[in-house]
């Protein structure tokens, strides 16, 4: 029997502004507990909700980015359960009419093993706005729960996709993408570790071929794409045997363990969920103009695709090189940096996807600390390309600029990478070569090419591997066949 | 729609909402009395009538994303059934509000 996998996301991205949603108190990360918990925050009678303009506008920005269409009139709706995390006993989010309509996200799913690498659409039913919860810790005092209300009303946009992925490597490539765009368009900072970017997945399996939707679970708050494939991968096998061995599939909510790699159903009392949601009469309903619209549009920044497109047609770069260096909006403003300040865009693209990305890998660091700036990279590349120094000697000189020993002429002139391009200099060096190397000579001449390539390096060899390498072979090829 | 006693129970839990078994009986009365206003209501043809989300006919307004709360976490505390203490409880509970254990 064949089986299919069917995925759908439920994304909660934390919104990048000052102040919670509906209050003026900050949001700001890692604060002692509840000092960021304003009166609006822990729900005392009486208080009201304002909604903060910023949050609204970062909504704006990914339905724009997402090509989506942006309600004129949206609702909150008050979503009613008990939690201790949840003091006014409701959530404020909306349901029936949400901010941000039917959209889609183009994900590029990469190659495994004999499967090429592909595209593919992925479309957006929904995003609307709502607050955080505050967050539960167990364990600090015996047979207590502790409450920390400074999460709770932090601005979120949950961003729900149709069941359109058939894989992990699909939900997975969705949600980096997303991962990617939202950071991308500022409305995010990315941070999994500290719950920035929140994904719950739907899992459900059928008969391929069948064009009914098996039953879902849910596996929640999974903050590591890594986690991700594991639960996945762990769940649709679950489920395949469960349904072989003819059992059947409950819709549930289910957690992920990192540590055993399983999912667990969690007790079905916590997710007889009946959330009674009803509009909020706190809040009059979210007008947003075709000038919002506009005004927002004018704030948006070049996007992904357009920048590839771009990429590929003013500096002729490949489809992969373009789709690397638009990997996040930080590389590709380097890049386009290293260019403006006069390197060749090839050469740049090389260097910011090699030597600068291998950098900031093994000592963990964002392009932002890279000591190396694009105009220093400029700089480098530029004297390559008027052959000043080679490429194996810029690596040298890369090296030094990244440990700080200065800028690069002053770094060629000190260790004495300077390129020799004075042909007589050569010619010199070569002369010596050839006289100390009869026998390589003898067996070029016998017709063994490989023969030549050993006196090339021998004359670099002698240079220090300082002369023009173009020119060594011009000269030796000259000399040889004279 | 008629609704049964395990109907109100259940809405009551979902409220927190304490009802006796007299109660639970009274209050089905109620609320199918409610319920039968409704259906009455539908009867009414509202084609062409965009549903109302709330009783005023205005618009949001919005405010600027400008701190403006300050730290006031002891003036509130001060109200608080229990609150954790660093001082007799481990380190780590200052500061937060405590409830009965809630297992994960």
């Amino acid at each position: 029997m064949e089986w299919e996998v069917v995925i759908g996301l439920e994304t909660h991205t934390q919104l990048q502004t000052n102040t919670k949603i509906f209050s003026g108190a900050s949001i700001k990360y890692g604060a002692e507990p509840n000092t960021q918990a304003c009166e609006v925050s822990i729900a005392l009678p009486g208080v009201l909700p304002v909604l903060n303009k910023e949050a609204v506008n970062c909504a704006i920005k990914f339905g724009l980015a997402i090509n989506a269409e942006i309600a004129p009139r949206s609702v909150f709706a008050r979503k009613n359960y008990f939690y201790p995390d949840l003091p006014k006993g409701y959530q404020i989010s909306q349901f029936e009419l949400p901010v941000v309509g039917k959209g889609a996200v183009t994900i590029q799913v990469p190659a495994v093993g004999k499967n090429p690498a592909y595209e593919k659409v992925v479309n957006i039913t929904r995003a609307h706005l709502e607050e955080d919860a505050g967050k539960s810790v167990h364990g600090a005092v015996e047979g207590m729960s502790g409450i920390d209300l400074n999460r709770a009303g932090t601005p979120l946009l949950e961003i729900v996709t149709e069941p359109d992925m058939r894989s992990a490597a699909e939900a997975v490539a969705y949600a980096k993408k997303l991962h990617e765009l939202v950071q991308w368009i500022g409305i995010c900072d990315g941070n999994m570790q500290e719950g920035s970017f929140r994904c719950d997945v739907n899992v459900s399996v059928r008969k391929k071929g069948s064009d009914r939707l098996g039953t879902r679970r849910e596996i929640k708050n999974l903050n590591s794409f890594k986690f991700m494939t594991q639960a996945i991968e762990y769940e649709t096998r679950w489920q395949i045997e469960t349904l072989e061995d003819g059992g059947t599939i409950h819709q549930a909510t289910v957690l992920f363990n990192p540590d055993t790699g399983e999912t667990r159903a969690m007790r079905s009392k916590e997710e007889a969920n009946d959330y009674r949601y009803f509009p909020d009469p706190d809040l009059l309903p979210l007008e947003i103009t075709e000038a919002d619209k506009a005004r927002i549009q004018t704030q948006m920044p070049e996007l992904p695709e357009a920048m590839k497109a771009r990429f590929e047609a003013q500096f002729g770069l490949t489809g992969y090189d373009a789709a690397s260096l638009t990997a996040s909006r930080e590389l590709a403003n380097y890049f386009v940096a290293t260019v403006d300040k006069g390197a060749e865009a090839k050469p740049a693209a090389n260097w910011v996807m090699g030597a600068i990305s291998a950098k900031l890998n093994a000592e963990e660091k964002s392009l932002a600390d890279s000591p190396v700036g694009a105009e220093q990279l400029a700089s480098l590349l530029k004297r390559i390309a008027d052959n000043t120094i080679s490429n194996n000697a810029a690596k040298q000189v890369f090296e030094a600029m990244w440990n700080g020993e200065g800028e690069v002429d002053a770094i060629i002139e000190a260790k004495g990478l300077k390129q020799v391009s004075d042909t007589g200099a050569i010619e010199a060096i070569i002369d010596e070569v050839l006289a100390a190397n009869a026998t390589m000579v003898e067996e070029f001449k016998a017709g063994k090419e490989k023969a030549f390539n050993a006196l090339v390096g021998q004359a670099m060899k002698a240079s220090k591997g300082k002369a023009n390498p173009a020119q060594v072979n011009e000269l030796l090829k000259k000399k040889l066949t004279a | 729609m008629a609704l049964s006693i395990e109907d109100i129970k259940k809405i009551a839990h979902l409220a927190r909402i304490e009802v006796s078994e007299n109660e639970a009986a009274a209050t089905l009365t109620k609320l199918t009395g409610i319920l039968g206003l409704i259906e009455q209501m539908q009867a009414v043809d509202t084609t062409g009538i965009v549903p109302m989300s709330h009783s005023q006919d205005l618009a949001q307004r919005l405010r600027e994303d400008i701190v403006t709360k300050t730290n006031q976490r002891d003036e509130f505390q001060k109200i608080a059934p229990v609150i954790g203490n660093g001082a007799t409880e481990k380190a780590v509970s200052h500061g937060l509000y405590l409830v009965p254990q809630v297992i994960e």
